[in-house]
C-alpha cells in the first residue's frame, strides 16, 4: 500500500512562489505540506551549485519551518484528482490528500527549433546553467549564449564565473527594443542588470542577432549567426539558447483549470484558479520574474488559508512587478524570422522522431499528434508543443495523466478495495 | 447555395467506421461526402486499442469479426507504415485447469469455423511470453489476430476515399433535413442517402437508438522493444458473471511496433466525464500486474479514456434506420469497431446497392429482434 500523506493545504513546487505560499499559509495556522521534485527547496533560481541552496532560499526555508510547514523533497507530482495527488519518489509512491491545493510549479524554458537544435551540446540557456550546477565541467569551454530575455545575461554571468569562455551574448530582439526595455526597468532591476553586465564585461552583447543553425558531425562544432543582412559562423563547444519561459501548467490542466492566452494557469486577484480550492502562484500562472513569484505566493498562501484580508497590502506590489515584467517581455517578443528557420527536415519532436515537415501539413495539434505521434513521447509534448504553438499558433491544452513519466506501479496505487468483476474488454 | 453538389451519399462521422464506409462507397462509384465536426479519426477511434480480433461472444459476432479480419488481411499489403499493422496473434490466458478446459472448447469452436487456433501448455506459454507470472495453466493462441494504430487506419480509408473523389466536409451535423443534412452553422448538405456513423455520439443526433456510451481507460508505456510479443488477454471472463451493469476491468496487453505497451482495459456504464479516473485506472493496472508483475516497474507516459457505443446484444447496427427513409446506420460497434469497420462498410454498401453480401446481414440489421445474448462458444 502507498504511504498516505494528508494536509489541509498542499503546495506543489518549492521555488520562490511555493516557499512563500507554504510559509504564509502555515503562519495562518494551517497544516501545510510543501513538496518538490528536487531534494532541496529553492526552485530554479535559488538553486546553488552541487546540492546547496542560496541565502534567500534558506531564509524562506527557515520561515516555513518555523511556521510548521512539512517539507517533502524528491517527490514528483505525476497525477491529480479532486482532493488527491500522486507523488512518485525514488523509493515508491505516496498519495497526498488535500483540501486546498496551491500549484507553484514554475516555468520551463521555451526552446524553438532551428536546423541542428537537437545536436549534442546544444541546450537551453537555463538548461546549460542547470547542467553546470549539477556538475558539468564548463571551465575553458567556448560557449555561445543566445535566444532572448533577461535570463541570457544571468546565465552568461554564471557561466563565466564558472570559468567558461563566453564568446557572445546574442539577443534576438532589435537593439531599439532592448534599449527601450532597459529604460523602463524599475531602479532595482536596472541595478541588477548593470551588475550582470559588469560580470560579463568583455563579452560582446549583440541585440538583433540570432542563431540560424547549429552544425557539427557528432556534436556541436559551430553556430551560424545572423544580424540584419550579416551572416557569419562561430566555432564553439556549447550553445546555450533559450527564448524565455513558458508556464508549467500541466497539473492545472489535469484538474480542469482554465488557461490564459499565454498558456499559464488563469487566476483571479487572489491567485485562485477557475476551479474551487485550487490556487496557483508564481510562474505557473504567467512569467513575471522572481519577485512577482514570491509575492504572488504569499497572496495565494493567505487566501488559501482563508485570510484574504492579509493580502490587501500585498496586491499592489505584485501587480507592479507583473506589469513591469510584462512590459519588458513585450519588447522582447520573438521576431518573425525565427518562424522561418525550421526546415522540413528539422526535428520537431525528439521523443518520437517527427520532423517539422511531417507535422506542418496538419490543421491543428490534435490532428498532428494523432497522425505523426509528435508530442506523444516521454516528454508529453513539453518541448515540441510549445514549439508548435510558436510556429503555427496551435493551441496546446490536453494534458493527460501522468503529466511526467511514472511507473505503472505508481498509478496502480490508491484504488478503493478491489471488488472486481472481470469481463473480456477488448 | 445554388451550386452546392448533391451527393449520392453523405456520411456523418469520420471515425474508422465512417471512413471505411466512405472508401467503400467511393470505390463503388458513388459521389460521397463525409462530414466531421472534429478531427477525422479523433473520436473513439483515437482512444481504441486497435486489436484486430476474432471474438466469439455470439455466432453473429464470430462471423462478423472473422469476416472483417480477413478483409484486413486483404488490405494489409496496401497499408502505409504508419498504420503499424502487425499480425502478432492473441494469447488467451488460462489461469487454472478450469479455464484451460474453456480454452480448449474455444479452440475447437475456432477450428470448426476454419479459424487457426493452437493450445499452449504452461511451458510453451512461458516461453512465448516470459514476463507472464509463473503458475498460469496455458493459453489459446489465435495466430491470425493482429494489431494496428487506429487513427492512421482511419486516415488510410479517408485518403482512399478522397483519391476516388470523396470529399471531407468539416462541420457539425445538427439535424436531418429534407433531402439532406443541416449543419450547425446553417449550411446544408444535399444527399440522396445518409449514413449515420457518429459512434457513441449517434444518439445525440438520433435519440432513441439503443446505444449507451461505455467508458474505457487505457495506459501506454515508454518503449520496451521485445518485452511483449503477443496481444495478451485473460480468459477469466468466461468464468466470472457477465455483468452489463457493473464496472469491470480485465487484463489486456498490446505490444506496439514502437516497443510501447498498451495496457487495458476497463468498462463502465453511466460515466459521462471523459476524465481519467484514478481509481478505475488503478484497478485496471492492478489486474494487468496480476498477470505480469514486472509491468509495475515500466515507465508509463500517458493514460486516456474513450467511449464505446454499446448495444444491448453487443452487435453493431448496420442497415436502414427504422422510420427514417434514406437514412442508414453504421454504429454501435462497442469494443470492436476497429476490427469490424471493413466488414461494416462491405455489408452496408451491399444493402445500399442491392448486391449480395459475403455473410448474412440479418443479425446486424437495426430492426432485428433483440436477442438476450448469452451464447458463449
Ligand atoms: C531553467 C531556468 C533557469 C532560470 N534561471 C534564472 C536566473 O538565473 N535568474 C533569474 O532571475 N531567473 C531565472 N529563472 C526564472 C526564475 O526561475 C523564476 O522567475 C522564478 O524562479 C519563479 O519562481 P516559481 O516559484 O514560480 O518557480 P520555480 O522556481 O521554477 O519553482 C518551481 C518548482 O516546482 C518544481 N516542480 C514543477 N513541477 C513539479 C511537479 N510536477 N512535481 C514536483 N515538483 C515540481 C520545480 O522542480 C521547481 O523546483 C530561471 C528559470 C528557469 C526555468
Ligand atoms: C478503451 C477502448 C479500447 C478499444 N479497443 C478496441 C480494440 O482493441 N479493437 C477494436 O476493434 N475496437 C476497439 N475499441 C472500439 C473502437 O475504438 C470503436 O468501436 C471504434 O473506434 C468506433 O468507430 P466509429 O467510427 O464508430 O466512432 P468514432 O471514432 O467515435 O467516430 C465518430 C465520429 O463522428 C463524429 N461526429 C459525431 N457527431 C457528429 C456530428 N453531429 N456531426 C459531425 N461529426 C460528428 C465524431 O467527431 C467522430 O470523429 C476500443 C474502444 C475503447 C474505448
Amino acid at each position: 500500500m502507498p504511504v498516505k500523506a494528508a494536509a489541509q493545504i498542499v503546495v506543489v513546487g518549492g521555488g520562490p512562489a511555493g516557499l512563500a505560499a507554504a510559509a504564509s499559509a502555515a503562519e495562518c495556522g494551517k497544516r501545510v505540506l510543501l513538496l518538490d521534485e528536487n531534494p532541496l527547496p529553492g526552485g530554479q533560481i535559488w538553486r546553488a551549485k552541487n546540492g546547496t541552496i542560496t541565502a534567500e532560499a534558506e531564509g524562506w526555508r527557515q520561515r516555513a519551518q518555523a511556521a510548521g510547514v512539512e517539507w517533502r523533497g524528491g517527490r514528483q507530482a505525476v497525477a491529480a484528482a479532486t482532493g488527491q495527488l500522486w507523488l512518485e519518489h525514488a523509493g515508491g509512491v505516496e498519495v497526498a490528500a488535500w483540501e486546498e491545493l496551491i500549484l507553484a510549479t514554475g516555468a520551463r524554458e521555451l526552446l524553438l527549433p532551428f536546423p541542428g537544435w537537437t545536436l549534442p551540446n546544444c541546450c537551453g540557456a537555463g538548461g546549460l546553467q542547470a547542467l553546470v550546477k549539477a556538475g558539468l565541467e564548463i571551465r575553458d569551454k567556448r560557449v555561445l549564449v543566445a535566444g532572448s530575455g533577461p535570463l541570457l545575461m544571468a546565465v552568461a554571468a554564471f557561466l563565466r564565473q564558472q570559468g567558461a569562455r563566453v564568446l557572445l551574448i546574442a539577443e534576438q530582439a532589435p537593439a531599439g527594443q532592448v534599449a527601450a526595455a532597459a529604460l523602463h526597468l524599475p531602479p532595482a532591476k536596472l541595478r541588477q542588470a548593470w551588475q550582470l553586465r559588469r560580470a560579463t564585461r568583455g563579452v560582446p552583447f549583440l541585440a538583433g542577432c540570432w542563431v540560424e543553425a547549429a552544425e557539427g558531425r557528432q556534436q556541436l562544432e559551430r553556430v551560424r549567426l545572423r544580424r540584419g543582412v550579416r551572416r557569419w559562423s562561430l566555432e564553439c563547444d556549447y550553445l546555450a539558447c533559450g527564448f524565455g519561459l513558458t508556464p508549467n501548467s500541466e497539473l492545472g490542466q489535469l484538474l480542469g483549470c482554465a488557461l490564459t492566452a499565454e498558456a499559464g494557469i488563469a487566476v483571479n486577484r487572489w491567485q485562485q484558479t477557475s476551479v474551487e480550492h485550487i490556487w496557483c502562484a508564481g510562474e505557473a500562472a504567467g512569467i513575471a520574474g522572481v519577485e512577482a513569484a514570491w509575492r504572488s505566493g504569499e497572496i495565494a498562501g493567505y487566501a488559501a488559508a482563508g485570510r484574504q484580508e492579509r493580502t490587501a497590502p500585498l496586491l499592489a506590489r505584485r501587480d507592479r512587478e507583473q506589469q513591469s515584467s510584462q512590459r519588458l517581455l513585450r519588447r522582447l517578443a520573438p521576431r518573425a524570422e525565427l518562424r522561418a528557420l525550421a526546415q522540413d527536415t528539422t526535428w520537431l519532436c525528439r521523443c518520437e522522431d517527427v520532423t517539422v515537415g511531417e507535422a506542418r501539413p496538419y490543421a491543428n495539434w490534435r490532428e498532428a499528434k494523432l497522425q505523426t505521434r509528435c508530442g506523444m513521447g516521454a516528454c508529453q509534448g513539453r518541448i515540441c508543443g510549445a514549439a508548435a504553438r510558436f510556429l503555427w499558433g496551435w493551441q496546446i491544452n490536453a494534458a493527460r495523466p501522468p503529466i511526467l513519466p511514472a511507473r505503472v506501479g505508481t498509478l496502480a496505487q490508491a484504488a478503493p478495495a478491489p471488488s472486481i468483476s472481470t469481463e473480456v474488454t477488448v | 447555395m445554388p451550386n452546392s453538389p448533391v451527393w449520392d451519399i453523405a456520411i456523418i462521422g469520420a471515425g474508422i467506421v465512417g471512413c471505411a464506409c466512405a472508401a467503400a462507397a467511393a470505390a463503388a462509384g458513388l459521389r460521397t461526402a463525409v462530414i466531421e465536426s472534429q478531427t477525422p479519426g479523433g473520436g473513439t477511434t483515437a482512444a481504441g486499442m486497435g486489436h484486430i480480433v476474432v471474438m466469439d461472444d455470439s455466432p453473429a459476432q464470430f462471423a462478423l469479426t472473422r469476416y472483417s479480419q480477413l478483409l484486413w488481411q486483404e488490405w494489409a499489403p496496401e497499408l502505409p507504415q504508419g498504420v503499424e499493422y502487425s499480425r502478432c496473434g492473441t494469447l488467451w490466458l488460462a489461469r487454472d485447469e478450469t479455464e484451460l478446459r474453456l480454452a480448449v472448447a474455444k479452440q475447437q469452436a475456432y477450428r470448426s469455423q476454419g479459424v487457426p487456433a493452437e493450445m499452449l501448455d504452461a511451458g510453451a506459454l512461458a516461453a512465448a511470453e516470459p514476463k507472464l507470472r509463473p503458475g498460469l495453466a496455458g493459453a489459446m493462441l489465435a495466430a491470425e489476430d493482429a494489431v494496428l494504430y487506429p487513427p492512421a487506419a482511419a486516415k488510410f480509408f479517408l485518403d482512399r476515399a478522397r483519391a476516388q473523389g470523396a470529399c471531407l466536409i468539416q462541420g457539425e451535423c445538427a439535424a436531418l433535413a429534407e433531402g439532406g443534412i443541416k449543419l450547425r452553422d446553417g449550411r446544408r448538405v444535399a444527399a440522396g442517402e445518409i449514413v449515420l456513423a457518429a459512434g457513441a455520439q449517434s444518439t445525440g443526433f438520433m435519440p432513441g437508438l439503443p446505444i449507451a456510451p461505455r467508458k474505457g481507460h487505457l495506459l501506454i508505456t515508454d518503449r520496451y522493444p521485445g518485452w511483449l510479443h503477443h496481444q495478451v488477454v485473460e480468459l477469466g471472463y468466461l468464468r466470472s458473471a457477465h455483468s452489463l451493469a457493473e464496472d469491470s476491468v480485465a487484463c489486456n496487453l498490446q505490444p506496439r511496433l514502437s516497443g510501447q505497451i498498451l495496457i487495458g482495459s476497463s468498462r463502465q456504464y453511466g460515466a459521462t466525464s471523459a476524465a481519467v479516473e484514478p481509481g478505475m485506472l488503478a484497478r485496471m493496472l492492478q489486474r494487468a500486474m496480476d498477470y505480469m508483475p514486472e509491468l509495475a516497474q515500466l515507465s508509463s507516459i500517458r493514460a486516456w479514456t474513450g467511449f464505446r457505443a454499446a448495444t444491448p446484444d453487443k452487435l453493431p447496427l448496420i442497415g436502414a434506420a427504422e422510420g427514417h427513409p434514406h437514412v442508414w446506420l453504421a454504429t454501435g460497434h462497442e469494443g470492436l469497431g476497429i476490427t469490424t469497420a471493413p466488414a461494416t462498410a462491405a455489408l452496408l454498401l451491399a444493402q445500399m446497392t442491392g448486391t449480395p453480401a459475403a455473410i448474412p446481414a440479418a443479425p446486424y440489421l437495426p430492426d432485428r429482434q433483440p436477442e438476450t445474448g448469452e451464447a458463449h462458444a
